[in-house]
């Protein structure tokens, strides 16, 4: 990680990586789309509405790996003073805001036909609502603190504060069984879905994380080349 | 009740969401460096 420290080497990776993450991520998700969209059978009991897992479930992934990417960038900022500590944390916000938004909108969307209401106020819905306007505060503190030519650090113990809320979503479902579903993936425990409905699952969920890794070198690109910008102007500014 | 309006409408929402982030972050990438860029060409 401190390979990359400085800029100069860490956009020696990021320039032919952005493509590389696009091109590979919308490739992934054009054959896991085709694949739960058109292949996949529909459900036993949920019917031809089980499709929308292949976005719901990616978005719900990424919008918590956003804010545990923040709180890896925090934690880099405090404790090693990563000079691209701060300009990481705040290229993952606004991603993980927009896939934390879809995860909250395609569950929705799923809720109305599934569970005959919109929204619940269910442990895991409310503390995925919470995680966005986590999002929300963090953007504006991080702005504001750059804005100002702070040194980024209130948004970073922000950053660090703010992750107590993936655990709690991680096991709402456990501790408050409302209305939301148990977990029916896991990493090392196998699924309980069947095998012909969950291939399409790891394409759109690795289509989603390449779109997502993109996006955040993107904004990594524009941060350093603005500051890059300022540093000239300043420069001329002083001759 | 029929499914697809559902599951059209989640993914229009999931590619409209996903997409708009892409293109937000090419263009705001692609201003930021030409700004970086003319500036370094400034005598």
């Amino acid at each position: 990680m401190h390979g990359y420290a400085n800029p100069a080497r860490f956009l020696k990776f990021a320039r032919p990586a952005t493509g590389w993450f696009l091109g590979l991520g919308l490739l992934l998700l054009l054959a896991g789309v085709f694949g739960g969209l058109f292949i996949t059978p529909p459900d036993y009991l949920q019917g031809e509405t089980v499709r929308i897992l292949y976005v719901h479930v990616p978005a719900a992934w990424l919008g918590m790996a956003g804010w545990a990417g923040i709180a890896a960038a925090s934690l880099a900022q405090i404790v090693w003073r990563h000079p691209l500590a701060a300009v990481a944390g705040r290229a993952f916000a606004p991603a993980g805001a927009t896939f934390a938004a879809i995860c909250l909108a395609t569950g929705s969307i799923w809720g109305r036909p599934t569970w005959g209401t919109w929204w619940e106020w269910d442990g895991r819905l409310t503390s995925m609502l919470i995680l966005f306007f986590l999002y929300l505060g963090y953007i504006a503190l991080a702005s504001a603190e750059r804005e100002r030519g702070g040194d980024g650090r209130m948004a970073a113990l922000f950053g660090l504060v703010g992750a107590i809320n993936l655990p709690i979503i991680h096991y709402s479902v456990l501790w408050w069984r409302t209305l939301h579903q148990g977990q029916s993936i896991s990493v090392t425990g196998g699924s309980s879905i069947a095998p012909e409905l969950l291939w399409p699952l790891p394409l759109t969920l690795l289509g989603f994380s390449f779109l997502f890794g993109a996006a955040v070198l993107m904004r990594m690109r524009a941060e350093l080349a603005l500051a890059k910008a300022e540093a000239r102007l300043r420069r001329s500014a002083s001759e | 009740m029929n499914p697809w309006p559902f599951v059209i409408a989640a993914y229009g929402v999931t590619f409209a969401g996903a997409g708009g982030l892409a293109l937000w972050a090419w263009l705001s990438m692609r201003s930021a460096e030409a700004l970086a860029d003319s500036l370094k060409r400034r005598p």
